[in-house]
C-alpha cells in the first residue's frame, strides 16, 4: 500500500514537470533548426557565381547579388569594380549561345565553353551549378560564397525567401508589420476594454453583469479562423470603401480584428485589478466628499494601474502571436509599411503562409524556424514582464 | 466646467455605451455567421463529402477529423494535466518548485499557437517520423492545451475546503485515499468544466495543425492514427482564402463557420450549466 502511494506520488511529480520539459524541447528544436540558417551559404547549395579573374570584385553581399540579378545594379563600378556594364549569364542561357552538339554528350564541353565565355567577357557574372565548374583557375574566379550572417537577418530590409541566386531573409519588414498591427490593435482595444472593465467592476448591477460577462467569454471562445473569415467578408470591404483604396486587406483591418480578439483578455484582467482595490481606500475617498466617478479615476484606477498594465502587455503578446485572423485580412505584402492603409505581413502569418512551400532543411525552412524563435522570445519576454507587474499588484492588494 | 455630478453621469453613460457595444459586436459576428450559415445547413451538408472542388457537397470528413483530433489531444493532455495539477496543489511541499512550475505553465500558455505548429512539425512529424498524421496533430494540440487543463484543475482542487482533507486524514485515510475519495469527487464538476473549455479551444485551433495533420482534401476518411485528416478550422481557412472558386464555395464556408460557432456556443452553454449545477449542489 505504502509503495503504491509512493509510486503514485512519483508519477504525479513527474507529470508536473511536463510543461517545463515541453518548453525546453521547444527551445531545443526551434533554435536547432533556426540557427542552421547561419551555417548555410548565401548562394544556393551546389551553385556558384563566377566572374572574370581580372575583375577586382571578390565578394558580394546577398542584397547586391539580388540587385545585380534584378537589373538594379548595372555597372561594376557601383559595387567597387571597374566602369563596365554588367553582363549577366544564367545557366539556361548557355543553351541559346551553343547548340547541343557543341556542348557535347552529357554537356562534357560545357565547362570549357563557359571558361571561354568568361575569358572573353571581363564584365561577366555567371550563375552556374558547381559541377560544371570543375577547375577554378584563370581566367575564371568564383565569388566567395560566405554563410548567411546574423546582420543579414536582423538588419535586412527585404524578405524575399525564394529569389535566386541568393534569397533575402531580412526580418525588418516583418517585425515592423507585426508591431504596427499589434500596437494599433491595443490602441483601439484599450479605451474600449478599460471602459467595459470599469463598468463591470464599479457600476453595473448583477443583472447587467450576468449579461455582459458571458458575452465576453463567448468572444474569447470564437476560433481565430472564424474572426478571420468575418474580417475577410465584412470588415475588408468596409475598410476598402471607407479608405477609398484598391484593396481592403490592410494593417488597419488586421488591427480592428485583433482589437476585438484582444478585448476579452484586457477586460478580464483589468476588471480583476480594479475589483481588488480595498474598500477602505474607496470609503476614505467618499468620506472626503468625492463622487463615485472621482473615486474611480483618482483612487481606483491609480491603485489598479499595474494590473491594467499587465493586461495591456498580455494583450500585446496575444496580438503579436495571433496567426490565422491576421493572415486572412492583412494582405500579406512583405514590405516595410508606410501607412496603416497598406498591406503588411506579420511574423506568424509569414510562417503559416510559407512553411508549406519551403523544402525541409533548406534555407527558407530554417529562416521560418528562426522567425519562430524570434516570436517565441518576443512573447516570452512580454509574458515575464506582465507576470512581474501583476505580482507587484497582488502584493499591493494583500 | 461641469459639476462633478454631471461629469459622473457623462462618464458612466460612456462606459455603459461601450459595454453594450461589446454585446453589439458579438451579436454582429454571431448573427452574420448564423444567418448565412443556417441557409446552408442540412443533413447532406453534415454527412456528405465535398464535391466539385469544394463548391458543393458537405463537410463530413472535416467534422470527423476534428472529432478525432479532439479525442486524441484530450487522451494526451487530460491525464497529464490533471496529474500535474494534483501534484502542485496536493503534494508539493517545496514552494520554489511549485512557483517554477507555475511560471513555466504560464509561459507555455503564452506561446503563440503557430510556434506549437513549428515545434510539432520538427518533433513529431520529422524527428519521431510520424509524418503528417492524426497522431502528430493530436500531440501538438495536446501540448497546446495542457496549461489550460492544469490551471482549471488546480483552481478546482483549491476550491475544496481544507477541512474536508483534514477530516479524511483524521479518519485514518492516506493522502491518496483522501484525494481519490474526497477531494477529486468534489472538484470533479469544475475539472469537467475546464476539460469542456479545452475541447472548445482544440476544435477551433488552426495554426498548430497546418503542418502536422491537416489535409486540403481527402477522398476517404482516415483509417489509422498515422493518416492525415481534414479538420473544420483548416477547411474554413482553405475555402475562404484559396479554394478553386472562392465565390462558389462561399456557402460552404458559411456552413463550416456555422458548425464551428455552434461547437463554441454549445460548449460555453454546457460549461455554464455544469458550473451552475455545481453551485446549486454545494451552496457556500
Amino acid at each position: 500500500m505504502k509503495i503504491l502511494e509512493r509510486l503514485l506520488e512519483g508519477m504525479f511529480k513527474m507529470s508536473s514537470a511536463i510543461t517545463s520539459i515541453v518548453i525546453l524541447l521547444i527551445i531545443i528544436f526551434l533554435f536547432k533548426e533556426g540557427f542552421g540558417l547561419f551555417r548555410s551559404p548565401v548562394v544556393e547549395k551546389g551553385y556558384g557565381l563566377y566572374i572574370n579573374s581580372k575583375n577586382p570584385v571578390t565578394d558580394l553581399n546577398p542584397t547586391q547579388i539580388k540587385q545585380i540579378f534584378d537589373g538594379e545594379i548595372e555597372n561594376w563600378n557601383e559595387i567597387g569594380g571597374k566602369d563596365e556594364s554588367i553582363y549577366l549569364l544564367r545557366f539556361d542561357e548557355i543553351f541559346s549561345i551553343y547548340s547541343d552538339e557543341e556542348l557535347g554528350e552529357n554537356y562534357q564541353f560545357l565547362p570549357q565553353k563557359l571558361n571561354n565565355i568568361i575569358s572573353e567577357n571581363s564584365n561577366i557574372i555567371a550563375f552556374f551549378p558547381k559541377k560544371f565548374m570543375p577547375e577554378i583557375s584563370s581566367p575564371t574566379k568564383e565569388i566567395a560564397n560566405k554563410n548567411i550572417g546574423i546582420p543579414d537577418f536582423i538588419y535586412g530590409k527585404e524578405w524575399l525567401p525564394t529569389t535566386t541566386p541568393s534569397p533575402l531573409f531580412g526580418i525588418i519588414p516583418l517585425v515592423l508589420g507585426t508591431l504596427l498591427v499589434s500596437f494599433l490593435a491595443i490602441l483601439i482595444a484599450l479605451p474600449f476594454g478599460l471602459g467595459v472593465a470599469i463598468y463591470l467592476s464599479e457600476i453595473a448591477n448583477n443583472k447587467v453583469r450576468g449579461m455582459i460577462r458571458p458575452a465576453i467569454e463567448l468572444l474569447a471562445g470564437i476560433p481565430s479562423v472564424v474572426y478571420g473569415f468575418f474580417g475577410l467578408v465584412i470588415i475588408v470591404p468596409i475598410v476598402q470603401k471607407m479608405g477609398n483604396i484598391s484593396a481592403g486587406e490592410t494593417a488597419f483591418t488586421g488591427s480592428l480584428i485583433l482589437a476585438i480578439m484582444a478585448l476579452p483578455t484586457i477586460i478580464s484582467i483589468s476588471e480583476d485589478a480594479l475589483r481588488n482595490t480595498p474598500l477602505a481606500l474607496r470609503e476614505s475617498s467618499y468620506a472626503l466628499g468625492a463622487t463615485q466617478w472621482q473615486t474611480i479615476y483618482k483612487v481606483v484606477i491609480p491603485f489598479a494601474s499595474s494590473g491594467i498594465s499587465a493586461a495591456i502587455i498580455l494583450g500585446i503578446g496575444r496580438a503579436i502571436g495571433e496567426t490565422m485572423a491576421v493572415l486572412m485580412v492583412t494582405g500579406n505584402g512583405a514590405v516595410i509599411p508606410h501607412s496603416i492603409f497598406e498591406s503588411v505581413r506579420t511574423i506568424p502569418a509569414t510562417i503559416a503562409a510559407e512553411l508549406g512551400e519551403a523544402p525541409m532543411g533548406g534555407t527558407h525552412y530554417q529562416a521560418l524556424f528562426l522567425l519562430g524563435c524570434v516570436l517565441f522570445l518576443f512573447t516570452l519576454v512580454l509574458s515575464i514582464i506582465s507576470e512581474i507587474i501583476s505580482n507587484k499588484q497582488t502584493s499591493k492588494s494583500a | 466646467m461641469f459639476s462633478k455630478n454631471i461629469q459622473q453621469k457623462i462618464a458612466f453613460h460612456i462606459f455603459r455605451l461601450l459595454s453594450f457595444s461589446i454585446l453589439g459586436v458579438l451579436v454582429w459576428i454571431l448573427g452574420f455567421i448564423i444567418y448565412n450559415g443556417i441557409q446552408v445547413i442540412n443533413w447532406e451538408f453534415i454527412t456528405a463529402f465535398p464535391k466539385e472542388g469544394m463548391t458543393e457537397g458537405g463537410i463530413f470528413p472535416a467534422i470527423i477529423g476534428t472529432i478525432y483530433l479532439v479525442i486524441g489531444s484530450m487522451m494526451f493532455a487530460v491525464p497529464l494535466g490533471i496529474m500535474s495539477a494534483i501534484y502542485i496543489s496536493e503534494y508539493a511541499s517545496n514552494q520554489k518548485w511549485v512557483k517554477f512550475i507555475r511560471i513555466m505553465t504560464n509561459n507555455l500558455a503564452s506561446i503563440p499557437s503557430i510556434v506549437f505548429g513549428l515545434f510539432g512539425m520538427a518533433l513529431f512529424v520529422h524527428t519521431f517520423g510520424f509524418g503528417d498524421s492524426i497522431l502528430a496533430g493530436s500531440l501538438t494540440l495536446g501540448i497546446l492545451i495542457i496549461p489550460l487543463v492544469i490551471r482549471t484543475t488546480e483552481e478546482a482542487l483549491k476550491a475544496v475546503p481544507e477541512s474536508y482533507r483534514l477530516g479524511s486524514i483524521a479518519l485514518g485515510a492516506t493522502k491518496f485515499q483522501t484525494i481519490k475519495n474526497v477531494v477529486f469527487p468534489i472538484a470533479f464538476p469544475n475539472i469537467m468544466t475546464g476539460i469542456i473549455l479545452s475541447v472548445g479551444r482544440v476544435s477551433g485551433e488552426t495554426a498548430p495543425i497546418l503542418f502536422t495533420v491537416a489535409a486540403y482534401f481527402l477522398p476517404k476518411l482516415p483509417q489509422s492514427i498515422f493518416d492525415q485528416a481534414m479538420a473544420l478550422p483548416y477547411h474554413l481557412y482553405v475555402i475562404a482564402t484559396s479554394g478553386t472558386d472562392i465565390e462558389a464555395s462561399k456557402p460552404i464556408a458559411y456552413g463550416t463557420a456555422f458548425v464551428l460557432i455552434s461547437i463554441v456556443l454549445i460548449i460555453n452553454l454546457l460549461a455554464g450549466w455544469i458550473r451552475r449545477y455545481f453551485e446549486k449542489q454545494n451552496p457556500k
